[in-house]
C-alpha cells in the first residue's frame, strides 16, 4: 500500500475523517441505547417465525426418527451433511477476518470483525444442529461423539474422520466464542457506563467483569488477543480440512481426492465472505454505518471473495481433469455422470453461480456498488450450497454397481430443518445487533490520532 | 507516621489528561520522579503506556505455551489410552497405536487448551472479574473512563506517596482535573 507510509495514524484511512473517542462511542453505543428502528422488529419477526419451522421439524424428528428425512440407500448422506458443511464453511470468514487479518495487521478488519465473529458463532450453532440431530436420538449422541467414561466402557474410534470432526468443530466453536467474548469485554465496559436502566447496567456490568481500562491490563489483553489470533489461524485452516477428510478419507469416487482440504478451505472462506457481505450491506445501510464500513471495506471484501472464488473454481477444473487423467473407469464415470447425468442441472448451476457470475467482481464498479454486489453474494451463497449438494449426492447416487443406483429426494422435513436453521441464524443475529455493539468500539478508537502518543517510539 | 494516618482510606490521587500524548508525558514524568505504584486508564490500548509505567509482563504467552503442551500431551494420552490400553479394537487391520490418525484430535486439543489458558490466564493475571475497584469512586472516571477519559492514578501504596505532595506534583503536569480516590 503506497498511501500507508503517508498516514500519521496507521489504518486511519479506514474510517471517515474527523472522528474521536467520544463520537465513535456515541455512534456505535447509541445504536443500542437509542430507539430501536422499526426495520429491526420486522427483520426479527421474520427470523423468529422461520425459527419456529426448525423447532417443529426437530420435534417431529425426535418423535419419529430420521426416517422422516429423504436419506436412504444409496444416498445415505443427504441434507444433514450438506447443510452442516455449508454452515460451518460460512463461519470461516469470521475467523479469517478476526485472526488472520489481525496477524497481517490489516486495519480494515477493525470495523467488520465483531459482526463477522458473531456470524461465525451463530453459523457454527446452526451447523451443530445437523450432526447432533442426524443421530435421531440426540440425548444419546454424547457417548457416540465425546470420549467420556460411560457405563458400557465404550470409547469412540479415534481413527475415524467423524471423530476428528467432533474434535475440530467443538474446539472451533469453543475458541470462537472465547475469542469473541474476550474482544467484547472493553466494549461491554463502555456499555455498562452508558446503559440507562439499572437492569442493563447490571447485566453489562457482570459481563464486563469489572474492566477498567488499566494500561497494565491492556498490555496483557493485547498479548492475549494476538496469541488467540495466532491459535485461531491454524485452527480455522484445520476445521474445513478435517471436514473435507470426512469425504476424502473414504474410497468413493468424487470424494477420494487429495485436493479436497485446500479446496474446501478456500470454499469456506469464499462462502463466508459472501455471507459477511450479505449481512454487512443491509446492516450498514439500515444503521448508517458508512463512516466505519467504508467503500474500501466493501471493496476489499469483494476482492477476497473473488480471489477465493477463483481457487474454488480451480478446484472444480481439477476435479474434472483428474476424473479423466485417473484412467479409472469409476472416476471417469463419476465426472461424466455429474456433468450429464440426472443431476447435471445442479452441476451447471453450480458452475454458473460459483465460477461464472462472480467474475463480475473483476469490475471495480460492481465491487463498490452495493446492489449488484449484494446480488452476486446471494448467487455465491446459493452456489456454495449447490457445491455441497453436488459433491454429496452425485458421488453417492450411482456407485460401483449399477444395480444399486438410485435417486435422492429430500422431503419437506429436510427442507424445513434447513430453512429453519436460517431462522435460528437470523434470530440470533438480530438479537446480537440489538444488545451488543456490532462494531468493535475500542478497536475503532485506535484508528484515531487521540489513541497515539505523538513522538513515541512505539508508534504504529 | 503522620503520612500513614493521612493516607488511610485513600487509594490514591488521580489526574485526568486530554489525550494519549499528554498522558504518556505525565506517566514518564511520574516514573522519572520515582513513582512506581501507579496505573493509567484509557478507553483504547495505547502502545508503550504499560512500558512507560515500568511494566512488561510476559506471563500470558508463557501460559499459552504451557496450555499447548498440556493439550498436546493430554490429547495424545486420551487417544493412546482409550485405543491401545483400555479398549483395544482392530479397525481394518490398522495398528492399535495409529499415531497418524491420533495426531488430528491431538492437534485440536493442543489449540483448545492453549486458547483457554491464554484467555483464562489473561483474566486471572489481571485479577478479573473484579466487581469493585476504588477508581470507580471518582465520578469523572465512572462517566468517561470507558469512552473519552485518559487517567493517571498514583496509588497510596507507593513509598513516595504523600497526599499533598503527590497532588502538587500532578498539578505541575497540567492535567484537566485532579481527584482524590477513596479506597
Amino acid at each position: 500500500m503506497l498511501d500507508h507510509a503517508k498516514e500519521e495514524v496507521p489504518g486511519a484511512r479506514y474510517i471517515a475523517p474527523g472522528h474521536n473517542f467520544g463520537s465513535i462511542s456515541d455512534k456505535i453505543a447509541g445504536i443500542i441505547t437509542g430507539r430501536t428502528p422499526f426495520s429491526w422488529f420486522v427483520g426479527f419477526l421474520i427470523g423468529f417465525s422461520i425459527l419456529q419451522l426448525l423447532l417443529v421439524a426437530l420435534t417431529y424428528l425426535v418423535f419419529k426418527g430420521t426416517g422422516i428425512w429423504g436419506v436412504n440407500n444409496p444416498v445415505g448422506w443427504g441434507f444433514a451433511i450438506i447443510n452442516f458443511v455449508w454452515w460451518i464453511g460460512i463461519g470461516h470468514a469470521g475467523t479469517l477476518i478476526s485472526a488472520i487479518l489481525m496477524l497481517f495487521r490489516q486495519h480494515w478488519r477493525t470495523s467488520i470483525n465483531r459482526a463477522a465473529e458473531a456470524m461465525t458463532v451463530f453459523a457454527v450453532a446452526c451447523a451443530a444442529i445437523f450432526p447432533i440431530f442426524h443421530t435421531g436420538r440426540p440425548w444419546l449422541a454424547a457417548y457416540w461423539l465425546f470420549p467420556y467414561p460411560n457405563s458400557m466402557a465404550l470409547w469412540p474410534n479415534f481413527r475415524s474422520p467423524l471423530i476428528w470432526d467432533v474434535f475440530a468443530v467443538s474446539t472451533y466453536a469453543t475458541v470462537s466464542i472465547v475469542f469473541w467474548y474476550i474482544g467484547l469485554i472493553p466494549d461491554l465496559a463502555t456499555m455498562r457506563d452508558r446503559a440507562k436502566s439499572p437492569i442493563s447496567q447490571r447485566l453489562y456490568g457482570i459481563f464486563a467483569l469489572g474492566w477498567r481500562g488499566s494500561a497494565i491490563h491492556w498490555q496483557r489483553y493485547e498479548t492475549a488477543s494476538l496469541m488467540l489470533a495466532g491459535l485461531s489461524t491454524p485452527l480455522v485452516l484445520s476445521v474445513h480440512t478435517v471436514v473435507s477428510f470426512d469425504f476424502a478419507v473414504s474410497v468413493i469416487p468424487g470424494w477420494h481426492a487429495t485436493i479436497f482440504p485446500p479446496y474446501f478451505v478456500a470454499g469456506a472462506i469464499y462462502a463466508g465472505f459472501a455471507m459477511v457481505l450479505t449481512l454487512m450491506i443491509p446492516m450498514r445501510a439500515l444503521y448508517g454505518l458508512h463512516d466505519f464500513i467504508t467503500e474500501r471495506h466493501i471493496d476489499n471484501m469483494a476482492k477476497v471473495t473473488l480471489a477465493t472464488g477463483l481457487i474454488v473454481f480451480y478446484g472444480y477444473c481439477m476435479e474434472a481433469f483428474f476424473g479423466w487423467y485417473s484412467a479409472n473407469q469409476f472416476e471417469q464415470f463419476m465426472i461424466t455422470n455429474r456433468m450429464t447425468g440426472p443431476y447435471a442441472g445442479y452441476y451447471w448451476a453450480l458452475i454458473m453461480c460459483n465460477g461464472v457470475i462472480p467474475q463480475l467482481l473483476w469490475s471495480r464498479k460492481i465491487r463498490t456498488s452495493v446492489v449488484p454486489l449484494f446480488a452476486v453474494c446471494m448467487v455465491v451463497n446459493v452456489g456454495m450450497w449447490l457445491e455441497r449438494f453436488v459433491i454429496v449426492v452425485t458421488s453417492l447416487h450411482r456407485d460401483f454397481l449399477p444395480g444399486s443406483w438410485g435417486m435422492y429426494y429430500p422431503t419437506v422435513w429436510d427442507w424445513s430443518t434447513f430453512i429453519g436453521t436460517m431462522g435460528l441464524f437470523l434470530t440470533l443475529f438480530y438479537l446480537f445487533i440489538r444488545v451488543l455493539p456490532m462494531i468493535s468500539i475500542f478497536e475503532i478508537r485506535t484508528l484515531t490520532p487521540a489513541a497515539h502518543a505523538k513522538g513515541d517510539a512505539h508508534h504504529g | 507516621m503522620a503520612d500513614v494516618q493521612q493516607t488511610a482510606g485513600v487509594h490514591g490521587v488521580m489526574a485526568e489528561f486530554a489525550d494519549a500524548t499528554e498522558l504518556m508525558a505525565a506517566v514518564k514524568a511520574a516514573y522519572a520522579d520515582g513513582y512506581r505504584q501507579m496505573d493509567a486508564y484509557t478507553a483504547a490500548p495505547i502502545h508503550g503506556l504499560a512500558e512507560a509505567l515500568g511494566h512488561d509482563d510476559r506471563r500470558v504467552q508463557k501460559l499459552t505455551f504451557i496450555g499447548g503442551v498440556l493439550g498436546f500431551l493430554g490429547g495424545f494420552a486420551l487417544c493412546y489410552w482409550t485405543s491401545v490400553i483400555d479398549y483395544p479394537l482392530n479397525i481394518g487391520g490398522r495398528p492399535l497405536n495409529s499415531w497418524v490418525a491420533f495426531s488430528i484430535p491431538t492437534y485440536e486439543t493442543t489449540i483448545l487448551l492453549s486458547a483457554l489458558a491464554t484467555a483464562g490466564g489473561m483474566l486471572a493475571i489481571n485479577g478479573l472479574p473484579m466487581p469493585y475497584h476504588p477508581v470507580f469512586n471518582v465520578e469523572a472516571f465512572r462517566k468517561t473512563a470507558s469512552s473519552t477519559g485518559f487517567f493517571l492514578c498514583i496509588e497510596a501504596t507507593d513509598p513516595r506517596f504523600d497526599l499533598a505532595r503527590t497532588r502538587v506534583f500532578l498539578e505541575g503536569l497540567h492535567p484537566k482535573a485532579i481527584n482524590e480516590v477513596n479506597a
